[in-house]
């Protein structure tokens, strides 16, 4: 029989050495390697702004430190008001809208995935939601909210506060995405841990709430985190309906001071609360897998 | 006759135009031990999952003790807690320790309390030679200890029927015995099984009665000794010859 080559017959070694010009990739080098490497592309980037034509007034326009500071901390005499405070308002906005959206999206998935003929128009009402939901942008939610339910002139529901009425829209539009996220990971779960349950006598909710939710949140956990840090950045679309979150304050310091600096201030403080998020969810998804570690031995 | 557990009677079962099981009859009587063989495809595993309902049946018909599954007043949960199933691929959950694995049905689906579950599951665990393993998570364990907890996880219903599909099929060959021997255990313990499998050593040893199927069709069924020293098809002894 030939296999179509020669087999082999050769007595030569074989060189596994990385050929030289490589080689400040390897070990301890690499360090040194992406240190430098990371210098030189910040400097780039950096240097940008001092070699710019215009550096010099982009430098002053977006990062002057005394506009940064009075954007910051307000200046009730000139009529600026402080973007630490409009921060808080985005807080509690994304916190509060959060809570929501991990209720109502769970609670649409589980709707959509019920069995129970009963249940019937409210899956339908559920997949008809997502649908709508998903297609509208977040911006035309927050006006048909923001305009509409006062326009209802509908007891409690119209005379609320416009934050109020962006955290409504924001639910609105998370939930939907946020219930597609749960549903992607209970579907893929392998099936045979739905038919050990039944096996087992569990009923449909009982499978649910024992074995299948327990594992897909932990599985959507990544993505559900991704859709919160958007959540928490979009809470500067409410600015729109003149709630006086960071993003409007950052908008009233520039009108006033002609001076885009307090963007910048906004921009930067919203960076800082995505981060905590970020090292949060991998705490627990580490505390997880130390967990199956330790109990290993 | 009144001993008879799970009666199969004339089955159908079809997946859009593709008839897996076409017309399948079999009894199975307190005690016994019928093993299902035949080669893949040929309806085994279906044929188990419309013993306990997780499967719906096109025809025929299926009882548990003389009680038709196909009453619509019938539940299927209640009917699942009287069959055990084990799967080819173990299917123990993740993301509970082997205890409990082990504790989940008759605490959620009998309503027992978990303080009362708890000496008869240490006991079964012991029973495997996994008692230290009870704090363990599934991920932990070799693929023959899954398989043994995920038996000991059915037994814990205290079923009246067992039924296995394959159940060494996705082991290391080394790992087939110790499951095997738990098996061949509960035989001579009296329990009730339908065991799907490709094993004939074992089917030989342990089984009352072996039924062939092929394509959908039970060819034959009969003692071991008759099928396997004097099959009446020739399509039972093809295949006992390609397996050999």
């Amino acid at each position: 029989m030939t296999l179509g080559f020669d087999a082999d017959t050769s007595n030569e070694t074989p060189n596994l050495f990385a050929p030289r010009r490589s080689r400040i990739f390897v070990g301890r080098r690499g360090v040194v390697a992406s240190t430098i490497s990371t210098l030189v592309i910040i400097g780039l980037i950096v240097s940008v702004l001092f070699v710019a034509p215009g550096g010099a007034s982009f430098r002053h326009v977006f990062f002057d430190p005394h506009n940064m500071w009075v954007a910051w901390v307000g200046d009730p005499g000139q009529g600026i008001l402080a973007i630490k405070n409009g921060l808080v308002v985005n807080i509690w906005m994304f916190l509060v809208s959060e809570v929501i959206v991990l209720f109502f999206g769970l609670t649409l998935a589980w709707t959509r995935m019920s069995q129970s003929p009963v249940l019937l128009p409210f899956r339908i009402l559920a997949t008809a939601y997502t649908d709508v939901f998903r297609g509208i942008p977040l911006i035309l939610v927050v006006f048909l909210v923001g305009y509409g339910l006062p326009a209802l002139e509908f007891g409690f529901l119209s005379n609320q506060s416009n934050a109020i009425y962006g955290v409504i829209a924001l639910s609105l539009t998370y939930s939907a995405y946020v219930a597609e996220v749960f549903r992607a990971g209970i579907l893929a779960l392998p099936n045979g841990q739905l038919l050990a349950a039944r096996s087992l006598g569990l009923t449909h909710a009982s499978t649910m709430r024992r074995v299948i939710l327990p594992q897909a949140v932990r599985t959507v956990i990544p993505p559900l985190l991704n859709d919160f840090i958007s959540l928490q950045k979009d809470t500067a679309l409410v600015s729109v309906l003149g709630a006086v979150e960071a993003t409007r304050a950052a908008q009233i310091a520039v009108s006033v001071s002609f001076n885009e600096s307090g963007l910048t201030v906004a921009a930067l403080f919203f960076l800082v609360l995505t981060i905590p998020m970020t090292r949060f969810t991998d705490r627990l998804l580490d505390k997880d897998r130390a967990r199956r570690l330790v109990s290993a031995t | 006759m009144s001993d008879v557990v799970l009666e199969l009677d004339a089955v159908v079962k079809r997946f859009g135009d593709h008839e897996v099981l076409r017309g399948v009859s079999l009894q199975l009587h307190r005690h016994e031990v019928v093993c299902l063989i035949g080669a893949s495809g040929s309806g085994k595993s279906t044929l188990l999952r419309c013993s306990n309902m997780l499967e719906s049946i096109e025809g025929g018909s299926v009882s548990l003790f003389g009680q038709s599954l196909m009453d619509p007043r019938i539940d299927p949960d209640l009917v699942r807690r009287h069959i055990g199933m084990v799967f080819q691929s173990f299917n123990l959950f993740p993301h509970l320790s082997v205890l409990d694995n082990i504790l989940l049905g008759p605490v959620r689906s009998l309503k027992r309390k978990r303080g009362d579950v708890l000496d008869e599951a240490l006991a079964l665990l012991d029973r495997i030679g996994l008692r230290d393993r009870a704090d363990d998570f599934p991920d932990r364990l070799s693929g023959g200890q899954q398989q043994r907890v995920a038996i000991v996880r059915s037994l814990a219903m205290r079923p009246s029927l067992l039924l296995l599909d394959e159940v060494t099929s996705a082991l290391d060959p080394s790992l087939v015995g110790e499951v095997l021997d738990l098996l061949s255990d509960l035989a001579h313990q009296g329990t009730t099984m339908l065991i799907a499998t490709h094993e004939m050593n074992f089917a030989r040893d342990v089984a009352h009665k072996i039924a062939y199927l092929d394509q959908g069709v039970l060819v034959e069924m009969g003692t071991p000794d008759q099928i396997f020293n004097a099959a009446q098809h020739a399509s039972t002894r093809n295949f006992l010859e390609r397996v050999r």
